[in-house]
């Protein structure tokens, strides 16, 4: 089918990004049939599975970064866009003040409540609870195990008759002169504690979050009811910190950059980025080259462009003008996804792809239904 | 499990809810297990178990796949070549990422989608085919949703590839 093949310096030259001293050119992308003429650029899911390429980077719990080579922006945004927004998780939801009489206020102590990432069985989370549905105003609430979880509160602060005399310190001289998130006890209901106990229970993924001060004689008693949501409805249920991708940096040194100018480049750029190597006999031979009688001297390398910023200072500098391009890989992206506990930062990524050939799936039988 | 739209939430959530007893209004926002929704939904468990990824039990998935309002319709105006989509509760997300999809067919000559405004939750795609191409908007359209279900296949199966080749590299 495919009349005309490009060369792979075309194809190199096409996935670049430009990155310029005010400009970013050639931003979208052109791999599109008809784009280029006699070219093929039809969708085949084999060619996309060999153009397709992951590669690791970290993988702990809380932070996972990987590249993901090979496709297009649209649909790494769309799956950064999932895990932002689509991911459910668990997030305290409503808040029943029974006593507060901190200084601080209900409302506020309540939104506090709010933002605290919980952790728990993944089967429970996944399989057993079920999405909560707010009550119309002229509907019951309906409070199932299945889909609330609850939690309580409950300290009060009082003096603590062991201290020292003269002590000043508040959290030696009372006892519950700081509440934590590690304070809040989660009461299993029904079948939750098949799902949620021991290793498993429901508990705060960060023990040490202060969520109020208080002084002797200040209470603070309430229970919590927690739900299942998505983050397009309240950041709170986010399943990410931060979910974010960046494309590879490319730099290319056009001519050779030599000496104390070579140092100076250097210094343009993130630590490890470029490199600085002595020119070799060889090079300093080669007629055309750049390097005729520089042999022994520094020259600039590039090392590791993906750790560069693109912070573009090498091209404020005169010496560098014309010898240095730089460029972004358009089909490179560079993911990083914080995890807030509640999931592996991997398996929300993961639970990203899932979710949209979901909604793909969906979608196909709605339009098939629409044809009916 | 995957997340529901409002639309797919309410209907799952009554479907789900015709098994049980209602409540009576809850005064003291206490937690309490009426025994009659435990017996019900208990005698589901091992349909839920067998229901691998989805959170509902099979039941109320059967019932809300078929209950989901249709959230997709066809413009005014369309012809079998030149279409255009209405989509509710969808977004950018898949907005774009089916316009891609799309417009990698080579049948289509122009696809595009738009947020005609962003206080509605709809989402419209505009489809053309080639004059003389062997195909309608609605099969491009059906055929974008199909490949784009085919390369999530493909990110998960290189995603766990590159994940356990990497756990082999650190230990």
């Amino acid at each position: 089918m495919s009349r005309v093949q490009p060369s792979i310096e075309e194809l190199e030259r096409r996935k670049v990004v430009g990155i310029n001293e005010w400009t970013v050119t050639d931003v979208t992308s052109t791999d599109f049939p008809g784009h280029y003429p006699g070219e093929d650029h039809a969708w085949d899911i084999e060619k996309i599975r060999d153009a397709l390429h992951i590669e690791f980077h970290q993988n702990d719990p809380l932070l996972a970064s990987f590249s993901l080579i090979g496709t297009d922006a649209s649909i790494a945004n769309a799956f950064r866009r999932i895990m932002i927004a689509d991911i459910p998780t668990l997030a305290v939801e409503t808040v029943f003040i029974n006593n507060n009489t901190s200084v601080i206020q209900d409302e506020v102590l309540s939104h506090r409540l709010g933002l605290i990432p919980f952790k728990g069985g993944r089967e429970g989370l996944d399989k057993f609870l079920k999405w909560w549905k707010k009550p119309e105003d002229d509907e019951d609430p309906s409070y199932f195990d299945y889909n609330t979880v609850k939690l309580s509160l409950n300290v009060e602060c009082t003096h603590n008759e062991d201290a020292a005399p003269g002590e000043t310190d508040p959290t030696k001289l009372y006892h519950h002169a700081h509440v934590y998130a590690r304070d809040i006890v989660y009461e299993p209901i029904g079948r939750q504690s098949q799902y949620f106990s021991g290793e498993n229970a429901i508990a705060p993924t960060n023990p040490d979050i202060l969520i109020a001060k208080l002084r002797p004689g200040q209470v603070i008693d309430l229970t919590m009811h927690m739900h299942k949501g998505v983050g397009s409805d309240h950041a709170k249920f986010s399943p990410v910190a931060t979910a974010s991708y960046r494309l590879m940096p490319t730099i290319n040194v056009l001519h050779p950059i030599l000496g104390a100018d070579a140092e100076k480049f250097a210094k343009c750029f993130p630590q490890g980025v470029i490199g600085l190597e002595k020119v070799t006999k060889k090079e300093a031979a080669q007629k055309g080259s750049g390097y005729e009688g520089h042999e022994g001297e520094l020259k600039a390398v590039v090392k590791d462009p993906m750790r560069d910023t693109v912070s573009r200072e090498c091209l404020r500098h005169e010496e560098f003008k014309g010898k240095v391009k730089l460029g972004r890989e358009r089909d490179h992206f560079i993911y990083q996804i914080e995890s807030t506990g509640q999931w592996d930062s991997d398996a929300i990524f993961l639970e990203s792809v899932a979710h949209l050939k979901e909604k793909a799936r969906r979608l196909e039988q709605q339009v098939v239904n629409m044809v009916r | 499990m995957p997340p529901r739209s409002k639309a797919k939430q309410d209907a799952s959530q009554s479907a789900g809810e015709d098994d049980v007893v209602m409540h009576e209004p809850d005064i003291s926002h206490e937690l309490d297990i009426d025994e009659t929704d435990a017996a019900v939904t208990g005698a589901d468990a091992p349909m839920a178990e067998a229901d691998g990824e989805e959170g509902f039990d099979e039941n109320a998935e059967d019932e809300s796949e078929e209950e989901e309002s249709q959230r997709v319709k066809l413009l005014p105006g369309s012809t079998p070549t030149a279409a255009s989509f209405e989509f509710l509760n969808e977004g950018h997300t898949l907005g774009n990422a089916l316009r891609y999809v799309i417009m990698k067919n080579p049948d289509v000559e122009f696809c595009a989608y738009a947020i005609p405004h962003p206080s509605e939750p709809k989402m419209n795609v505009r489809i053309q085919i080639w004059p003389g191409a062997p195909t309608t908007a609605i099969e491009a359209l059906e055929k974008g949703l199909r490949d784009l279900q085919d390369l999530c296949d493909v990110v998960t199966e290189k995603f766990i590839e590159a994940r356990n080749d990497f756990k082999e590299q650190m230990s």
